[in-house]
């Protein structure tokens, strides 16, 4: 299921996000602006047909941001691509149509059917398999069906062990793999970007950027962000040591758990089933900064998929997980 | 030890809340395997408060599963992220990690030590503005230290903090430490590293790297995060001519066009005059967009968007340039550091990309190559994997550009196999070896559209490939003197007729026979232009050598032809008794027997003389130009 929203563009020259900020990016912020702005331009001007995850989440916020402003006065010259478990938050959804529609950009939403068909969900088949045939193979399915030869994401080395490894432009075979252990050379701001037919490349803006420096940037810029990242009083239930949202009707509550409304923010978002909550009263940016400064957790923590097994991020991604 | 040791930096001194303007510092460790440049960053990671508390427990369980420390906090564990990596207890690839103290921030490359992985030490050191060197006390300046010590030389840094670790195996002695340290900073002193601080550590066990040793009281220098904390590694390239070399141009609507990139040097106001390179038509700044809105000025090192005042042809790979005038050359002589297994060969074609320009390129010379032991400039027809040498290169078209030395983005490049798409080397320009911007070409009033009209025939490359002996002679003979009773105008170049003229003065070894093939394709794109149908019959093996010639022509002017007879065939035949000779020895590196015949992935025509008379085969070719409209 692929369905192209495409929402009527305001006129070229309304540049939106360009709000007053009320409080300026730092020379620091400016140079991590400027490089990811290079290589959002590098992308558009040596791919055939590229394409932007985007995933809803802060990063995904941010990188819009900044292909936004790459080409002002101009539109981003690829689409955004959302892979739609159909688990998401509500929130998120509603966040993402908005913001397609607010800014006039094309919206691909992907869904994997076969995962549908055989009723693949988070809580009968384990996050392992969940991700596999809804994330992975649903990108996979994706980049196929449009042919895209880039897929552009916002995903930062500060994220993870196997993600600090990979390249900016980080080359992808026929079949979506990585080869972690082969990656080409990659120096100063040249990118080897030649493809053989059928290979692909991801491309990572945000490679440089620190879970504090996107929160910074969003501050400074005054970018909007779904409410789920603020604290409110939300309905819980703790499982498996995590605090789980119960965000519909579908998620099967054991006999012991009875949501309770506890004023919680996420961290990460992604699939409700799957994204732990942290208990916080950070309501605006200026708190959740402040308590990231001196959170002793890391933001990874709340994911459940990471922890399936160990390295299972690297294997993922050779897989094509993002 | 616990982790639960309190770390070093106080939580007074834990990093600010409000507007943060730490600068940020970005370095690269290298040094020989085992050297423990994983282990010192992240002893760095975890003495800046960096790691959280969940991921102190990962680290403190894997420690025990996967730990080389007996238990101990292995903290290389904490940079080598890659499974490969930690199963053999080894850096494969460069992490990049990231802290912060309470004067500055760090982004740290943490590369690999075997000399098979320089490239990817090569990636790291070549955006950073430091490095942090390390030798193992007990063995000191090794191979490996010399290698990257050249490499950062050559990439242009010019701080290395020189670590000296281990030094509790070495009972903590000052003496072994000073005779180190004097050996680096001779080679350092011939490399042209200007700042060298030398520090004695313990990496394991953090001596010297945020703390002073108390086991070490001869050494009364600052500590490694205090010297990264301080170190001034600033060059203003504000101050050099403005550049900007284009990477996008944008055009939203009929009254806008911008000219993106991001300002490699200098600075720019509105009302500037500028020159657009390498055209060298001049024109005035508009207007500049900047990611914070209209501006009427910009500074290196910012992603911009300019427009210019007058409509004037300008696209990507182009340089906007102020003051003194840039390099525009076809010609020119780098550093090459080689990355690819598949050593270097002269005259074979590859991509060189240079900023935001891309163009052919070939390596005419290799001047030099450096032996890394001795620092020696030594004599060599190529390079291989790792090696570094000084070559002069010739482009398909002038590249505006600017000496490494005074502009990183404007003077470095690389190159890329335009068959396998590795990136084959890294490039660091020199000089420009002649100025191309007085050779022009000249323009033919006779173009060669008038030429093949004339002969009533579309001009092409015939290039007849296969296995000594297989029939491409015969057969391209035979087309030859069809194309005659047609009427049409030909001519064939045979491999061994060339041998006996145009490359006399060529062997066979590889750099030879890759050159002698360069010549063929060149003449016979010189046929072509004069409108003729050029046969070439050469064994041409390899792939990418046939795959240059056919770039030396227009789109479908290259008809490959196949002559796929196998092996066993032509052997049978041996015309010329070369087979023979092969199998006895005599000829090193023959076609088919000791060395590989790439296969034709695509050609236009295949003819196996084995199934086909050399008549038969004539007339598929004959009937193929028919067919596609060249006769």
């Amino acid at each position: 299921m692929t369905g192209q929203i495409v929402m009527e563009a305001p006129p070229a020259h309304d540049a939106p996000d360009e709000a007053p900020a009320h409080r300026s990016a730092t020379s620091h912020l400016r140079r991590l602006e400027a490089e990811s702005i290079h290589i959002l331009r590098e992308t558009a001007a040596e791919f055939r047909k590229p394409v932007m995850l985007y995933s809803i989440g802060k990063d995904s916020s941010v990188l819009l941001h900044l292909a936004m402003k790459a080409f002002h006065p101009g539109k981003p010259p690829f689409p955004l691509l959302h892979v739609d478990t159909t688990w998401k938050f509500r929130e998120m959804i509603a966040f993402r149509d908005r913001r397609a529609h607010e800014l006039g950009l094309d919206l691909i939403v992907h869904t994997n059917d076969d995962g549908l068909r055989q009723g693949i969900d988070p809580f009968t088949h384990g996050s392992a398999r969940y991700t596999d045939v809804m994330k992975t193979q649903a990108l996979r399915q994706a980049l196929d069906l449009h042919g895209f030869d880039a897929a552009i994401g916002g995903a930062r080395r500060d994220e993870e062990k196997s993600r600090a490894k990979e390249r900016v432009f980080s080359h992808r075979s026929a079949a979506h793999r990585w080869d972690p252990k082969n990656q080409r050379p990659e120096l100063w701001s040249l990118y080897n970007t030649m493809l053989a037919p059928g290979e692909s490349m991801r491309v990572f803006p945000l490679s440089n950027w620190t879970e504090l420096d996107i929160w910074d940037y969003i501050l400074a810029e005054n970018i909007p962000i779904v409410p789920l990242y603020l604290a409110a009083k939300r309905p819980v239930v703790e499982r498996d040591g995590a605090l789980i949202m119960v965000d519909d009707e579908r998620m099967p509550l054991r006999p012991e758990e009875e949501p309770h409304l506890r004023s919680v923010r996420f961290r990460t978002l992604g699939c409700y089933p799957l994204t732990g909550a942290t208990t916080s009263n950070a309501a605006t940016l200026p708190e959740i900064v402040r308590e990231m400064m001196a959170s002793r957790t890391s933001e990874r923590q709340g994911r459940m998929i990471d922890r399936d097994s160990p390295a299972s991020m690297e294997r993922k991604k050779a897989e094509g997980y993002f | 030890m616990s982790y639960h040791e309190a770390p070093t930096i106080a939580a007074s001194d834990a990093p600010r809340l409000d507007r943060d303007d730490r600068p940020t510092l970005r370095f690269v460790t290298c040094g020989s395997v085992d050297d423990g440049k994983s282990t010192l960053v992240g002893r760095l990671l975890y003495d800046s408060k960096t790691l959280l508390d969940d991921q102190l427990d990962a680290l403190a369980s894997e420690s025990k599963i996967a730990g080389t420390t007996g238990g101990d906090l292995d903290f290389a564990l904490l940079v080598d992220g890659l499974q490969a990596e930690r199963e053999q207890g080894i850096t494969i690839d460069v992490a990049y990690r990231f802290f912060a103290t309470r004067l500055r921030r760090f982004i740290v490359a943490d590369t690999p030590g075997h000399a098979q992985y320089t490239r990817n030490m090569a990636t790291g050191a070549s955006n950073a503005e430091l490095a942090v060197v390390l030798v193992d006390a007990r063995k000191g300046v090794i191979t490996q230290t010399r290698r990257h010590s050249h490499i950062l030389s050559l990439l242009g840094i010019r701080h290395v903090v020189l670590a000296v670790n281990k030094m509790d195996l070495i009972g903590f002695d000052g003496d072994r430490f000073a005779a180190i340290t004097a050996e680096y900073l001779t080679m350092a002193g011939q490399l042209g590293i200007s700042q060298v601080q030398c520090i004695p550590v313990v990496a394991p066990d953090g001596d010297n790297i945020v703390a002073p040793s108390v086991r070490m009281p001869w050494y009364t220098g600052p500590t490694v995060t205090a010297y990264l904390e301080s170190v001034d590694v600033s060059g203003d390239v504000s101050q050099r001519p403005f550049r900007l070399p284009v990477q996008w141009v944008t055009r939203p609507n009929a009254e806008f066009r911008g000219f993106c990139g991001r300002i490699a040097s200098g600075t720019i106001a509105t009302g500037e005059t500028i020159a657009v390179q390498p055209s060298g038509r001049q024109t005035r700044v508009a207007r500049i967009l900047s990611p914070d809105g209209e501006r009427d000025h910009a500074a290196a090192g910012e992603s911009v968007t300019l427009t210019l005042t007058d409509e004037i042809d300008v696209s990507r790979g182009d340089v906007l340039t102020a003051g003194a005038a840039p390099q525009v050359s076809d010609q020119l002589a780098a550093h090459l550091v080689w990355f690819d297994d598949e050593a270097m060969v002269a005259g074979r074609r590859y991509m060189l990309k240079c900023g935001t320009a891309s163009t052919g390129a070939v390596i005419t010379t290799l001047k030099h190559r450096i032996a890394i032991d001795t620092m020696a400039q030594e004599s060599a027809a190529t390079l291989d994997a790792n090696q570094i040498g000084y070559a002069h290169l010739s482009l398909d078209r002038a590249l505006v550009f600017e000496a490494y030395r005074d502009s990183r983005d404007m003077g470095s490049f690389i190159l890329i196999d335009p068959i396998s798409h590795r990136t084959a080397a890294a490039g660091m320009i020199d000089v420009s070896l002649r100025r191309a911007t007085n050779i022009h070409w000249q323009r033919l009033a006779v173009d060669k559209s008038v030429r093949a009209r004339l002969k009533q025939q579309r001009p092409c490359v015939l290039w007849f490939t296969g296995l000594s002996g297989a029939g491409k002679s015969t057969i391209a003979d035979l087309v030859d003197r069809r194309l005659a009773e047609l009427g049409r105008h030909a001519a064939l170049l045979d491999g061994d007729n060339l041998r006996h003229g145009i490359s006399r003065d060529l062997g066979f070894s590889n750099a030879d026979r890759a050159e002698n093939v360069r010549r063929a394709a060149e003449i016979a794109a010189l046929f072509v232009d004069a409108g003729m149908i050029a046969l070439v019959a050469l064994i041409s093996p390899y792939r990418n050598e046939r795959e240059q010639a056919r770039q030396r022509v227009e789109t479908g002017e290259f008809i490959e032809i196949h002559v796929a007879t196998p092996l066993a065939e032509c052997e049978r035949r041996d015309p010329k008794g070369l087979y023979r000779k092969a199998r006895a020895g005599e000829l090193p590196a023959f076609t088919g027997i000791d060395d590989p015949y790439e296969r034709p992935q695509a050609p236009e025509i295949t003819i196996d003389t084995s199934e086909l008379s050399t008549d038969a085969a004539c007339e598929r070719i004959i009937g193929y130009l028919r067919d596609n409209h060249y006769l």
